[in-house]
C-alpha cells in the first residue's frame, strides 16, 4: 500500500516541535480562516497549527486502514485547468481519506473546453453543493475571483505565477521537521523567481516562520521589484523583504537548506536566457555548491525536476535530498488544510 | 463547585483500577492501555505503573485523538488535533481503552471507530475515572474509579498533577458552568 | 430663432483670461453675448447658474465608441449621452472599432449616426489598415473624411519603419499622429505596471520603459519628418520628462494625461482591504503606475507640459470584466467621473480652477487646432463661438455611482469613491443636453 514509505518518512523524523506547538489543554478555538488562497495572511501560530495538525494527519496514513469520517458528507471538486499529477492526486487522495466525496473537473472535457466562462464553471458548481473547490489555475488572482464567486471553500493549488500554499506549508512542515525551529537558519531559493508561485509562497511562509531568505536567479528570471535598487522597496503591498544574489556559489555558504526551481525548456532557448548549458553553470544546484553549504544542509525541490539542469542528478538523489519526503508530506498538510477550513470554524 | 473526588482518593480509585485489569487479565495476556486525549493519557500512563507495581509487567501505553472521528463536527468546530500514538500491533491485543470522563458515550464510541482501523483486537474494554451518567449509546465501562450522579447540564471537570498541577475532580452545576 | 440665457454664474473662459460673474446668451447655437444683467429675449430658455462656474464644454481627445462593432459596449449615442453628463461637448472618437475606421467611408458612417447625439462628435482616423501596424491607410482621404487625428490607439505603430513614413507622410497633411506610446517588444504582454504590486499579485508586469520607449523613438521620428507628434495618456515620469525636453527644443509635440492616471496608482489592482481584490475594473491600458508618477502626471499638467486632460473613456460590458485578470479586457469608464477628478485636484490645491479649465477646454484645442472653419472659437466663450458650455459645481460632494451613469460602461475603479465637483448642465451647439441642477 503507497502510504507505507510515506508515514514512515513522516514519522521517523523528530518532532519535538510538533509536541510543543500543542499545549496540553489549549482551548479548541475557532480557525479564522475560510478559505486558503495565500499563507500571506497567515500568522505563525495558524501556520505551525495546519502543521502539527499535518502531523497528527500523518499518523493516520500509518494505520492498516487509513480511512476517516471527518469529512462524510462533504463534496469537494478539484477544479483543475492547468495538467498537474501530484497536486491534484495529492489533493484528490486527502479529501478521500478523510471520508469526502472527491470530484476532478479537468479544464479539458469539460463546458470549460465549450468557452464557459471561469464564473458561470463556479456557479454551476455552487449549484450543485460543491462545499469546496480546490482550483488550479494559469490565471494568477483566479482563487480570489473564486472565493467572492462560490459559497463554500477555495484551496488555491497554485493560480498562475502567483501562489502556491499548500506546497510553500509542506516545505515549512519539511524544513521544521529537520530543524524544529526557523529562526535564522539561512535557505536559499535558487532559479525562476519570476515566474514561480513557489517561491512567492515560501517568501511568506519562511519569513513568517523566521528564516533568513536568500534568492538567487539571472536578473531577467526576477521580479524587477525585487532587483538591486527597484523603486518602492518600502511599498506597503511589496513581497517580504529578503537577501537577493546572483552568485549562487556565494549564496550557499552557510545555507541551511536551499531549494531549487524548476525552469521550463522553452525559456532556455536563447529568448529569454542564452542556454540550458549557460544555466546549469552558473545556477545549478550541483554536489560541488551544495558541498559549500552548512554540513547538515538539506535539498529541496517542488518538481517535477529538470535532473541535469536546475539540479544535479546525484544531488536531486543524494543524502541530503529532501525532495521524496516533500511529496510525501503534501499528502498530509493537504489533509490538515482540508480538515482545518471544513472542520476547524463555526 | 463541589469537590467530588481529592488526590488521596483519585490514588486509590487508580489503585483499585490497576488491580481489577490485572485480576480479569493475567500474565500473559497481550494487554494494552490506550488513552484518549487529551486526559485519558496520563491516567493510561499511571494505570500502567500500578499494573507494574503489581505484577512487574511492562505494559504498553498508547494515545488516541477521536478528533477525525466525532459525530458533532459537522456542528461545532473540532480543529484541535494531536497525533496518535499506537505503540504496538493491535491484532488480538487486550485494549484497555483509558478515558477521565464517561458521559454520553459519543466519544468511546468514535476512540472504538478509530482503534479498529489499527486492527482487530481480541477485546476492546473501557476504564474511566468518573461515571456521570446521562448515556445516549449503548456503552458502559467496564472499570470505574467513581459513580458520580449528575444533572445532565452540569460541568465535570478532572484535573490531573500532569496537565493541571493537581489532581481532583469538580463538579459545577449548570448555572455556574455556563460561566466558563 | 432660439436662445438660451444662462444667467448668475460665475464665467471661466481661460482663452481670454476671464473670471467673473456673468451672464451668457446662446443664440442659435452661437455665443451671441456675455455681459452683466443680460435680458433674456421672448421665448429664451433660462437656466439660472448662481453659485456654478460657466465654462466652455469640454473638449475630449480620446473616447472610444464601439459602434460600429460593439454596441453592447457603448453606441454613439449612449457615449454621447455620457459625454453630455460629463460635461463634454466635443468628443474624438478613436478608430478601434470593428472594423476599425481606417477608411474615409467608415468615418463617413460614424459622422452619420453621430448627427443628432448629445455632443459634436470628431472622428479619428487608424494610421495602419485594421490597426494591423502593417500598410499606412490613406491618410489624406481620411483628413478629408472629417478625420482630426490618426492614431492605431490600442497599440503603438510598433513598426518603426511604417511609423517613420506616417510622420514623413503626414508632414503636409496637417493632423497630428495620436500615439499610444507602448513598446510591444518590452510590455510582452504586462497586465499592469511592472512594480511591486505586480511581483506581489504574481501579474506579468509593463515596465514604464515600454512607455518612454516609443516616446523617444517618436520624438526622433516627428522631429526628423518636421510633423506633429501627440502623445496619448502619458503615465510615467520619464516620458513625462522626454516630452517636456522636446518641447522646450520647440518641438511640436503635445500630449494628454487621463484622469485615473491622476488619481490611481497601481495599489487599486489589489483593492483597499484585507483581501487582494485583482480588481478588473483597474485593469487599464497604460496601466496605473506608482505614486511617485501621478505626482509627475500631475506636476506635468499644472505646468502645461500636458496639454490636455483626456478620458480614455473605455466602455466595457460587464462580462468583460467579471473574469479573470489576465483575460479582463483593459479600459476605465471615463467621461462620468472626469471632472470630479479633475475638481478634487483642485479643490486639494495641485492646480488652479482656471487651469483645470483650460487643460479641459482650449489646451486640447490648440493641442489639435479643432477650431477651423465652422468650430472656429471652440473651446472658448467668445462671440461667435459655437455655444457648448458646461455649468460645474465645485464643491458639490459626489459619490462616483456608475449604475447611474449614462454610459453602458460601469467600469470604473472609482466607484463608491467620494470627490468633489458636479456637471451640473451641458449645452451643445445651442442646446440643453443634460441639466442635473438641483431645483
Amino acid at each position: 500500500m503507497v502510504t507505507e514509505p510515506m508515514a514512515q518518512t513522516l514519522t521517523s523524523q523528530p518532532a519535538t516541535w510538533q509536541a510543543a506547538q500543542v499545549p496540553f489543554d489549549e482551548p479548541i478555538t475557532d480557525w479564522r480562516h475560510r478559505h486558503l488562497l495565500d499563507v500571506d495572511t497567515l500568522s505563525k501560530d495558524e501556520i505551525l497549527r495546519i502543521l502539527s495538525t499535518a502531523s497528527a494527519m500523518a499518523e493516520v496514513l500509518n494505520r492498516s486502514v487509513a480511512r476517516t469520517p471527518a469529512l462524510r458528507g462533504v463534496t469537494i471538486f478539484n477544479l483543475f485547468y492547468e495538467a498537474s499529477t501530484r497536486t491534484r492526486s495529492s489533493f484528490e487522495l486527502a479529501g478521500k481519506i478523510l471520508g469526502a466525496d472527491v470530484i476532478n473537473v479537468s479544464g479539458s472535457g469539460s463546458s470549460v473546453e465549450k468557452g464557459e466562462s471561469l464564473v458561470e464553471t463556479l456557479n454551476t458548481l455552487s449549484a450543485v453543493g460543491a462545499d469546496a473547490v480546490v482550483m488550479r489555475h494559469h490565471a494568477s488572482g483566479a482563487p480570489w475571483l473564486a472565493s467572492r464567486t462560490i459559497d463554500g471553500h477555495v484551496l488555491n493549488a497554485g493560480d498562475g505565477q502567483h501562489a502556491h500554499p499548500t506546497q510553500a506549508l509542506l516545505d515549512a512542515y519539511i524544513l521544521l521537521q529537520e530543524f524544529g525551529d526557523l529562526s535564522g537558519r539561512k535557505i536559499v531559493i535558487v532559479g525562476d523567481i519570476l515566474h514561480s508561485r513557489v517561491a512567492r509562497s515560501n517568501l511568506w511562509s519562511l519569513t513568517t516562520l523566521g528564516a533568513e531568505l536568500t534568492l538567487v536567479a539571472p536578473r531577467p528570471l526576477l521580479p524587477a521589484a525585487l532587483a538591486p535598487g527597484a523603486a518602492e522597496r518600502e511599498h506597503p503591498l511589496s513581497l517580504p523583504s529578503v537577501q537577493v544574489e546572483s552568485d549562487l556559489d556565494e549564496a550557499m555558504v552557510g545555507a541551511d537548506a536551499v531549494m531549487a526551481l524548476r525552469i521550463q525548456n522553452e525559456r532556455l532557448r536563447g529568448k529569454l536566457l542564452p542556454s540550458s548549458a549557460e544555466f546549469a553553470r552558473r545556477y545549478q544546484l550541483t554536489a560541488e555548491r551544495v558541498a559549500l553549504a552548512s554540513p547538515d544542509a538539506i535539498v529541496m525541490h517542488p518538481g517535477p525536476m529538470n535532473e541535469g539542469v536546475e539540479i544535479g542528478v546525484d544531488v536531486a538523489h543524494g543524502p541530503q535530498s529532501r525532495i521524496e519526503a516533500q511529496v510525501s508530506a503534501g499528502l498530509a498538510v493537504r489533509m490538515a488544510v482540508l480538515f482545518l477550513l471544513i472542520r476547524g470554524g463555526s | 463547585m463541589m469537590n467530588s473526588m481529592d488526590a488521596p482518593a483519585m490514588d486509590r480509585a487508580v489503585t483499585r483500577i490497576a488491580h481489577e485489569i490485572v485480576e480479569r487479565h493475567p500474565d500473559p495476556e497481550p494487554l494494552m492501555l490506550v488513552g484518549m486525549r487529551t486526559r485519558g493519557v496520563p491516567l493510561a500512563e499511571r494505570l500502567a505503573t500500578r499494573i507494574e507495581g503489581i505484577d512487574e509487567r511492562r505494559v504498553p501505553v498508547g494515545a488516541i485523538d477521536i478528533s477525525l472521528y466525532r459525530d458533532d463536527l459537522a456542528q461545532r468546530p473540532h480543529a484541535r488535533m494531536q497525533p496518535s500514538r499506537i505503540p504496538e500491533d493491535i491484532d488480538g491485543a487486550v485494549i484497555v481503552l483509558v478515558d477521565d470522563v464517561l458521559f454520553t458515550g459519543r466519544s468511546i464510541r468514535a476512540a472504538l471507530d478509530a482503534l479498529i482501523h489499527y486492527g482487530r483486537p481480541a477485546v476492546i474494554e473501557l476504564a474511566v475515572l468518573i461515571d456521570r451518567g446521562h448515556r445516549e449509546l449503548p456503552i458502559r465501562a467496564d472499570y470505574v474509579g467513581k459513580n458520580i450522579p449528575t444533572q445532565r447540564g452540569d460541568d465535570v471537570r478532572v484535573s490531573l498533577l500532569e496537565s493541571d498541577g493537581e489532581d481532583c475532580v469538580g463538579v459545577y452545576e449548570e448555572r455556574m458552568a455556563r460561566g466558563h | 430663432m432660439s436662445s438660451i440665457l444662462i444667467h448668475g454664474g460665475r464665467v471661466i473662459d481661460p482663452a481670454a483670461g476671464l473670471d467673473e460673474w456673468l451672464d451668457v446668451l446662446v443664440v442659435d447655437g452661437r455665443i451671441a453675448e456675455v455681459g452683466v444683467d443680460l435680458a433674456a429675449p421672448d421665448g429664451a430658455s433660462l437656466l439660472a447658474a448662481s453659485g456654478l462656474v460657466v465654462a466652455p464644454g469640454f473638449i475630449d481627445l480620446h473616447t472610444h465608441l464601439r459602434e460600429p462593432g460593439q454596441e453592447h459596449k457603448e453606441t454613439i449615442a449612449s457615449g454621447a449621452r455620457a459625454a453630455a453628463r460629463g460635461g463634454f461637448t466635443t468628443i474624438c472618437a478613436m478608430p478601434n472599432t470593428e472594423p476599425a475606421m481606417d477608411s474615409a467611408a467608415i468615418i463617413d458612417g460614424v459622422l452619420q449616426r453621430a448627427q443628432d447625439v448629445d455632443c459634436r462628435v470628431l472622428p479619428i482616423g487608424a494610421v495602419s489598415k485594421g490597426r494591423e501596424g502593417r500598410e499606412l491607410t490613406e491618410l489624406a482621404a481620411l483628413k478629408d473624411a472629417g478625420a482630426v487625428a490618426v492614431s492605431d490607439d490600442g497599440d503603438a505603430v510598433a513598426d518603426t519603419s511604417l511609423a517613420r513614413r506616417a510622420f514623413e507622410y503626414l508632414s503636409d497633411i496637417g493632423i497630428p499622429l495620436a500615439e499610444h506610446c507602448e513598446d510591444p517588444a518590452i510590455a510582452q504582454g504586462g497586465v499592469m505596471h511592472d512594480g511591486a504590486v505586480s511581483a506581489r499579485l504574481g501579474l506579468r508586469g509593463q515596465p514604464a520603459a515600454a512607455e518612454l520607449s516609443i516616446v523617444q523613438r517618436d520624438i526622433t521620428l516627428a522631429e526628423a519628418a518636421g510633423s506633429q507628434l501627440h502623445c496619448c495618456h502619458i503615465s510615467t515620469e520619464p516620458a513625462l520628462q522626454a516630452i517636456a525636453d522636446a518641447r522646450a527644443r520647440g518641438l511640436n509635440v503635445t500630449a494628454e494625461v487621463t484622469p485615473h492616471h491622476l488619481c490611481l496608482t497601481h495599489d487599486a489592482v489589489a483593492g483597499r482591504g484585507d483581501e487582494l481584490l485583482y480588481d478588473t475594473d483597474a485593469k487599464v491600458n497604460p496601466p496605473l503606475r506608482t505614486q511617485a508618477d501621478v505626482q509627475a502626471c500631475i506636476d506635468a499638467l499644472a505646468a502645461g507640459i500636458v496639454d490636455a486632460v483626456a478620458t480614455d473613456h473605455a466602455p466595457h460590458a460587464a462580462v468583460d470584466k467579471q473574469c479573470e485578470f489576465d483575460a479582463a479586457a483593459f479600459g476605465i469608464s471615463g467621461l462620468e467621473s472626469a471632472w470630479p477628478v479633475v475638481n478634487s485636484l483642485v479643490d486639494a490645491g495641485r492646480l488652479t480652477l482656471p487651469e483645470a479649465i483650460e487643460r479641459l477646454t482650449v489646451g486640447p484645442v490648440r493641442a489639435w487646432s479643432l477650431d477651423r472653419g465652422e468650430l472656429n472659437g471652440l473651446g472658448t466663450l467668445k462671440v461667435g463661438a459655437p455655444a457648448d458650455l458646461t455649468l460645474l459645481s465645485t464643491d458639490a460632494v459626489s459619490r462616483v455611482e456608475p449604475d447611474s451613469w449614462a454610459s453602458m460602461g460601469k467600469n470604473t475603479p472609482l466607484a463608491g469613491h467620494t470627490l468633489v465637483g458636479v456637471v451640473a448642465a451641458t449645452v451643445s451647439q445651442g442646446r440643453i443636453v443634460w441639466d442635473g441642477r438641483e431645483q
